[in-house]
């Protein structure tokens, strides 16, 4: 077996060494009744070329989003990654190493956490981030913790514009934890709607921008609201290219800034892994969940980088950590932050500027259809529409002709009575062909 | 043309310094670079993408863009290389040499997984395209569930979870739903072991349980006695390591599983060890009712750095109809992703994250069983075992291990009883084997351990390389023991930088770069 590079006579040799008449006496103590001397009822090793034959099979069946026209967002998002990212993480110094426990032979690591750090901070607008967490999603119910452990309240206020699956996540850890939620219902400029729910009881108000209708909407008279009635504000971001233009969390007043970081330097995957961004204010740095890189100085006094402030993890406070997360999302973290390197400030700024240019373009050409109406008032590169019809239908029309139309709001949240909505999203891979062949098919199938 | 028949010195000259105190001019350090920050590189107005021209935001975004600039550098794509290449060079690696971190399980990565996982079928889709363009990828989840139910002996599996604490979440969050469903809502204690792993107790304090520790038997297993007593009407759950972190398999297990189901418990098992038993002994025979599986040890995904995981979770009948959403259904129409639980289902407790889990991780995992099959894993196991027990024979002379009796399994532990007098610490032990070229072992964990060294080589390491790394540690040990302190105290000496100041780090955080605030301006 190619995995394993001992030899029949290795073992013989050890067992030897070991004093072991075989390795059935290694495994001495394991219960007779779960002993087993036969491999259990799946198939036998196979080569690289069975295992490729496998794997071609199934990755056939499935239509990947560069066959053609693409329109699928909500929370997910096709960009154009540098040929250079791929490359850097593939390095077996990056991809297999472990978390950074010893920090004089993990320099390479702790130097980029620190930087993707720095990144996220100024993105975000937020005073420090921290090493990254699972996702998008797990990082909003993770602040939605801290704010708990901030304020000592216990309710959450989430506007009806956060993504459907974030409030599930949410809703998961909340729920486990004794802190209670109040999910505003689903409307596509619902923002603003949060402020008549603050109360004194509040913890905390979610909100995200742009929403999952993908609706940009300036959140500083909730961070006010929220602020008066000693609340924190947590602003939640699904498309990260969306910091390139829009203003960021910070400068409208967030106490916490989450988001997912899929966007930049990272493929679709299904769904997964991904890079979930956190960053806060300072003064509650010590409250915040995960993994921080800090600056320090070795015995000679050169500058570097260690896990920091550790006394609020797992490991060391076990039932009193600020959370039970061990593991993070280094290797996309890292994707991340060579992608945005690349960028640059200019580059995403562009690359932002692009993204809302073509969809600016694709709600004018589907504008023009009659009965479909454009329900997004301002947008960055994802928008609704209202069709004459149900929408995962149309979707699943449009798929047939090749077309994959966008997200049909029914599928993220069901009798939510939106079954008419479309989620269309667009990003610098879309092409001005795309968009017209998009637009020519919905008209027929909407008719 | 001549030759230059002067040449060049070909030997070394006799050294007349010594290496000790010798530093560069520059902070270079041989090939290795004392490389900046990104921000540091002076890349303000500089990027390494070229797209096409876009035009300023039109009026439809008015008071809501961006103006101020953001303060992000960039690079040109050379420049990036190098930048990224260079601190690359500055981590130590599985593919560089043995990672002997106890409970972590560093094993060779196969870079055919990396191939499979980057087929744009697999990389290039997306979680919310219609499922009808994916049936392959949903067969693919459904494949590996089918693996990890038939290797562990469980009726169900919820693939979602993203690492192992998140399954842990996971599997307490069903075993939690379980209860209220049946009216136990009352039950509120978690017991767990002192080995546990601080993800335990943290996990069960998160849902809400009060944490009580269960006693350990000198030979490092549950104190049988200990849990009986411990056990009754309040406890919801117990949470046991299997094989636990002493490396040890708790061989009361199925006595265990029985008093606790005997009380109206369940018992969750940290799987995090599976890889010692894998293909050898399922957990469900045993009686465990959920465990995770941490697919970046067992089936070797790339732990990058720190992540990411995946941590499935394997469920018994009990609990299988508490199990997160999304899971996958199949019928003579193909594969489905049920992504709203309906009717019994819906009294579980909802999704654990946005999507479907960490396909990535799937598709690595599953190209990893698949090349081993049911024969491989099996061998993996056995594998990983003799391993362990080869370095602990080969250095129970000169360190003391924790528990001598009988075999470990996939780690070896030792205390730091043998290093007393020494003026040697666990601590400077681990650091001074980065000079030998080594990382160090998981130090101080598990905590029932005094300064415990816990060595995990995993069955990728061949013979010849555990001897290395024996020889290099018995020579350490011996050094030690002959009262060479210095070269332990100050260690590493050889590494890029020294040891680093840890308490400085936590005092004064410095989490992100800041700009040198510029120089008042002189009076006038």
């Amino acid at each position: 077996m190619r995995y394993l590079p001992l030899t029949p006579e290795d073992r013989a040799d050890m067992l030897g060494v070991i004093g072991a008449g075989s390795i059935d006496e290694l495994f001495v103590d394991v219960p007779a009744v779960a002993r087993r001397s036969e491999p259990v009822d799946l198939p036998h090793h196979a080569g690289e070329l069975e295992v490729e034959r496998e794997m071609l099979r199934l990755s056939r069946r499935n239509r990947s989003a560069a066959e053609g026209p693409f329109f699928v967002g909500a929370g997910a998002y096709r960009h154009h990654v540098p040929a250079t990212v791929d490359h850097i993480i593939q390095r077996s110094e990056f991809l297999t190493s472990y978390t950074p426990y010893q920090p004089e032979i993990a320099q390479g690591t702790l130097q980029v956490l620190f930087e993707f750090q720095s990144q996220v901070a100024a993105l975000t607008g937020m005073d420090v981030a921290n090493a990254s967490l699972y996702d998008g999603s797990t990082a909003t119910a993770e602040a939605v913790m801290m704010a708990q452990r901030v304020t000592r309240k216990t309710k959450a206020v989430l506007s009806g514009g956060v993504h459907p699956h974030y409030v599930g996540a949410v809703e998961t850890l909340a729920h486990a934890a004794g802190v209670t939620t109040l999910r505003l219902p689903a409307a596509i400029d619902a923002e603003d709607a949060v402020i008549a729910a603050i109360d004194a009881d509040t913890a905390c108000v979610v909100v995200q921008t742009p929403n999952v209708f993908g609706t940009a909407t300036d959140v500083t008279k909730i961070a006010e609201a929220a602020h008066a009635a000693g609340a924190l504000l947590i602003v939640v971001t699904t498309e990260a290219v969306s910091y390139g233009l829009l203003k960021s969390p910070g400068a409208m007043g967030a106490d916490i800034a989450v988001a997912e970081g899929q966007s930049i330097g990272n493929g679709l995957n299904f769904g997964g892994p991904y890079v979930g961004l956190f960053a806060c204010k300072e003064k509650f740095v010590r409250q915040a969940p995960g993994r921080l890189c800090g600056e320090t100085v070795d015995a000679d006094g050169k500058r570097g980088f260690v896990l920091t402030l550790s006394t609020r993890e797992q490991h060391i406070r076990r039932d009193k950590a600020t959370s039970n997360i061990c593991t993070n999302s280094g290797l996309c973290a890292l994707a991340f932050s060579i992608h945005m390197s690349l960028l640059g400030e200019q580059g995403l700024r562009q690359l932002a500027s692009l993204n809302h240019q073509k969809a600016l373009a694709t709600a004018k050409a589907l504008a023009a259809i009659p009965g479909v109406e454009v329900l997004t008032p301002r947008f960055f590169n994802e928008f609704a529409v209202r069709l004459p019809k149900d929408a995962a239908e149309v979707v699943e029309t449009l798929a047939a002709h090749g077309v994959i139309a966008g997200v049909p709001y029914s599928r993220l949240e069901p009798g939510s009575g939106l079954d008419d909505v479309l989620l269309v999203a667009t990003t610098e891979t879309t092409l001005d062909t795309d968009i017209t062949f998009f637009a020519k098919l919905l008209a027929g199938a909407v008719q | 043309m001549s030759m230059n028949t002067v040449g060049r010195p070909t030997r070394p000259e006799a050294p007349n310094d010594s290496e000790a105190g010798f530093t560069s001019l520059s902070g270079g350090r041989g090939l290795l670079q004392d490389e900046p920050l990104i921000f540091e590189l002076g890349g303000w107005t500089k990027t390494g993408v070229d797209l096409p021209d876009a035009v300023a935001a039109d009026g439809a975004l008015a008071g809501l863009t961006r103006d101020e600039p953001i303060g992000l550098p960039g690079l040109s794509e050379p420049e990036a290389v190098r930048h990224y290449v260079r601190l690359s060079q500055k981590n130590h690696a599985i593919d560089l040499a043995l990672y002997p971190l106890g409970s972590c399980t560093m094993k060779h990565n196969p870079r055919l997984n990396e191939k499979m996982a980057r087929l744009p079928g697999l990389s290039d889709i997306h979680p919310l395209q219609p499922q009808s363009t994916v049936q392959g990828a949903i067969e693919l989840m459904d494949r590996l569930a089918h693996w990890l139910k038939t290797l562990t002996g469980m009726p169900a599996v919820a693939l979602s979870p993203k690492a192992g604490a998140h399954g842990e979440l996971c599997g307490l969050l069903a075993i939690r739903a379980a209860h209220e469903a049946a009216g136990n809502g009352h039950r509120k204690t978690v017991l767990a072991p002192t080995s546990a792993h601080g993800t335990n107790p943290a996990t069960a304090a998160f849902c809400g349980y009060t944490v009580v520790e269960i006693a350990q038997t000198d030979d490092g297993r549950v104190d049988l006695a200990d849990l009986e007593a411990k056990l009754g009407d309040h406890v919801a759950a117990i949470m046991v390591t299997n094989p636990n972190t002493c490396g040890l398999f708790e061989r009361d297990v199925v006595e265990i599983a029985r008093l606790t189901h005997a009380a109206g418990a369940y018992f969750y098992c940290d799987g995090a060890n599976f890889n010692a038993i894998v293909g050898r002994v399922r957990p469900g025979d045993l009686g465990v009712d959920a465990m995770h599986i941490n697919l970046h040890k067992t089936f070797s995904t790339p732990h990058g750095g720190g992540g990411p995981g995946a941590g499935p979770v394997v469920l018994s009948e009990a609990l299988a109809p508490f199990a997160p959403t999304p899971w996958v259904v199949h019928d003579e129409n193909g594969y489905k992703l049920v992504e709203e639980a309906e009717g019994v289902a819906a009294q579980a407790f909802g999704r654990m994250s946005a999507f479907h889990g960490q396909m990535g991780m799937y598709v690595r995992a599953y190209a990893y069983m698949l090349s081993h099959g049911a024969d491989g894993l099996k061998q993996v196991a056995e594998d990983a075992v003799l391993n362990a027990n080869y370095i602990k024979a080969r250095l129970s002379d000169l360190m003391s291990p924790a528990f001598p009796e009988g075999p470990c399994m996939h780690e070896a532990l030792f205390d730091d009883a043998w290093l007393e007098g020494t003026g040697v610490t666990t601590l400077d032990f681990a650091k001074a084997m980065i000079d030998e070229g080594f990382h160090p072992m998981t130090m101080y964990f598990p905590l029932v351990v005094h300064g415990a060294m816990l060595i995990e080589p995993t069955e990728t390491e061949s013979k010849a390389e555990l001897d290395r790394f024996v020889d290099a540690l018995r020579l350490l040990a011996e050094s030690a023991k002959a009262g060479a302190v210095e070269r332990f105290k100050n260690a590493p000496h050889l590494a890029p930088l020294k040891r680093l100041d840890e308490t400085l780090a936590a005092r004064k955080p410095k989490l992100k770069w800041k700009p040198v605030a510029p120089a008042p301006l002189a009076a006038e």
